[in-house]
């Protein structure tokens, strides 16, 4: 069966929107306790995903099963030990915040003390307790996103969905909920959709890569790197001399390079073949007559595993990036 | 099982939104209050609008009588009523779809019939109230501007206002619930408002109505009889109609 041993599992999960292909037969797995990055540019049918794993969409074809139950459109009754975030968690603007998870507590069955020591816990984790009495109109993006995070968490559930936590916020706001996504490691499985490289590298442990409808690859972070990522040459120069435009244009007629960036007096290189970009390339540097500043072998990014395997050599629009190297 | 809770949220919405005192003051003015002074008032305004006219032509208006301000008062509810109430119900399911918090609401385990449920009962009590309300203003005023009106007659005939309200008030929430837009939802319920008055015209089916409650209600204030047996029979089939329209296609509904 799919779904063994994992909380998370779809197979051939397929989504129609009239003649639209939103979700192309996606076989997923993610296993108990994860936080479990899923990665891939707008459009690619993250969220789709996570309507149809929570039960608020229907899939055209394709079975899923979260926390040991296969998901069935509109059954309530199995969301029990589910929480989820909308992409653009929407709630009652005149209620407070203490107001609102009461109601989402209620919802639960919540009440009494144990109502009031969960909204306590939730509130300090969202760090919303000096707002907690205000109302929800007034909460900036952050404070309604960490808001989304805590009514998500009230019920204590097996498996959180959040989709896209940190879109659209500043750095601050960012940190802000990565942070409280952080805190939750150990207490669910957390399925986290994002088109924002640097958070899943931030805050997950196991990425899912989504491009399209598909699931182009998966794994731990680490085994991706390795699995996928070509070497990256970091070579610094001493700026100024201008002849880095011309070392850029040789190296890229050259079989061994995969992937070339330039900045201002910087190159970012990726190598199909190792072993001849570590034999030639400090020599074709020396030879253009540029002073070397520094010369590094670095670590594959997961914006350089996602450039393998989604983009190609192009980066496509609507893709967010760490800023350069 | 998480019932009350959410119309316990419904319920504290519509006070906190201010859309039971909006209800409520409308209902109490419009209804309540102008439909007595208006039929009391109204000869007395044509004869001075036909002196300021400078015209000698007289006309020959009868005294107006307790009758009058419960027609004008059946008048109100039919007209500003319904209109209110379609503006005040058609956001009602649409606007949760449309802000996403359905979505919150119903990745809870909530089932949809208690979410719409829930709705259809605060927005019954709101209106239900601000009805009262009006009914008790009217009867005061109609009593003193016209000296007596019998309170158990003017009971029944507002509750069958109150019937043809609720029609309405079921035929919105079903178009609330068909829609993600509530203006396409409130578009939808007004043109239904007009067709069926349009359909009032045919005599085959004048008796079988909503609108033959009001006609019903009419005629209980001036004493004649009124047969509303088939229209009450079939108004609260339609309120039920309604609800179980809208619980089938919002069952249905991706959030």
């Amino acid at each position: 069966m799919a779904q063994h041993g994992n909380t998370i599992a779809c197979q051939g999960l397929t989504k129609h929107y009239g003649a639209v292909q939103a979700l192309r037969g996606l076989d997923l797995a993610v296993p108990e306790g994860a936080i479990f990055g899923f990665l891939g540019p707008n459009g690619a049918g993250k969220t789709t995903t996570i309507k149809l794993l929570t039960g608020l969409s229907r899939p055209t074809a394709g079975r899923a099963w979260v926390a040991g139950q296969e998901v069935a459109f509109n059954r309530q009754a199995r969301r029990a030990r589910l929480g989820y975030l909308a992409e653009e968690p929407a709630f009652y603007s005149w209620l407070s915040g203490r107001e609102f998870l009461t109601y989402v507590g209620r919802l639960f069955g919540l009440g009494g003390r144990e109502l009031t020591r969960r909204l306590d816990e939730l509130l300090e984790l969202a760090d919303l307790g000096a707002a907690a009495r205000r109302r929800i109109g007034g909460y900036s993006r952050g404070m309604r996103q960490r808001l989304g995070i805590a009514q998500a968490m009230i019920n204590r559930p097996a498996v959180l969905f959040l989709d896209e936590p940190c879109s659209a916020l500043d750095p601050l706001g960012r940190k802000e909920i990565l942070q409280v996504i952080a805190r939750l490691r150990g207490q669910a499985t957390v399925f986290m959709s994002t088109h924002i490289l640097a958070d899943v590298e931030r805050a997950c442990d196991t990425v899912g890569i989504i491009d399209q409808g598909r699931l182009v690859a998966q794994a731990p972070i680490e085994e991706l790197r390795e699995r996928y990522a070509a070497p990256v040459f970091l070579v610094e120069v001493e700026p100024g001399e201008g002849r880095l435009a011309a070392l850029a244009a040789s190296l890229r007629q050259l079989p061994w390079v995969a992937r070339l960036e330039v900045g201002e007096n910087r190159l970012r290189l990726s190598a199909r073949d190792l072993a001849a970009a570590k034999r030639e390339l400090p020599g074709l540097v020396a030879a253009s007559g540029l002073t070397l500043l520094h010369y590094e072998l670095a670590l594959p990014s997961l914006e350089d595993v996602f450039v393998q395997l989604v983009e190609g050599e192009t980066k496509k629009p609507g893709f967010s990036e760490k800023p350069g190297f | 099982m998480n019932f009350p809770v959410l119309l316990g949220k419904e319920l504290r919405e519509q006070w906190r939104t201010y859309r039971f005192l909006a209800i409520a003051v409308v209902f109490v003015a419009f209804a309540g209050l102008l439909s007595p002074i208006t039929a009391k008032l109204a000869p007395e305004l044509l004869k001075s609008l036909t002196i300021s006219a400078g015209q000698t032509i007289s006309i020959q208006l009868p005294e107006p009588t307790a009758a009058d301000a419960i027609a004008q008062f059946l008048k109100n509810l039919t007209q500003i009523g319904v209109i209110a109430l379609i503006l005040v119900a058609m956001g009602t399911v649409a606007l949760e779809r449309e802000r996403g918090t359905a979505a919150t609401v119903l990745s809870k385990p909530v089932s949809r019939l208690s979410f719409l449920l829930a709705k259809f009962a605060a927005l019954t009590l709101t209106f239900a109230i601000s009805l009262a309300l009006a009914a008790l203003a009217c009867w005061y005023y109609t009593v003193v501007l016209f000296g007596s009106l019998d309170a158990g007659l003017f009971l029944r005939l507002s509750l069958l206002a109150a019937l043809y309200l609720w029609v309405w008030l079921a035929v919105t929430f079903l178009c609330s619930a068909l829609f993600k837009s509530q203006v396409a939802a409130g578009g939808l319920a007004f043109g239904l408002y007009v067709a069926s008055s349009l359909l009032g015209i045919v005599p085959q089916l004048q008796d079988y109505l909503p609108g033959a409650l009001i006609e019903g209600a009419g005629r209980l204030s001036v004493g004649a009889p009124a047969d509303v047996g088939r229209a009450v029979a079939v108004s609260l089939a339609v309120v039920a109609l309604c609800l179980l329209a809208a619980w089938r296609v919002f069952e249905q509904h991706e959030l």
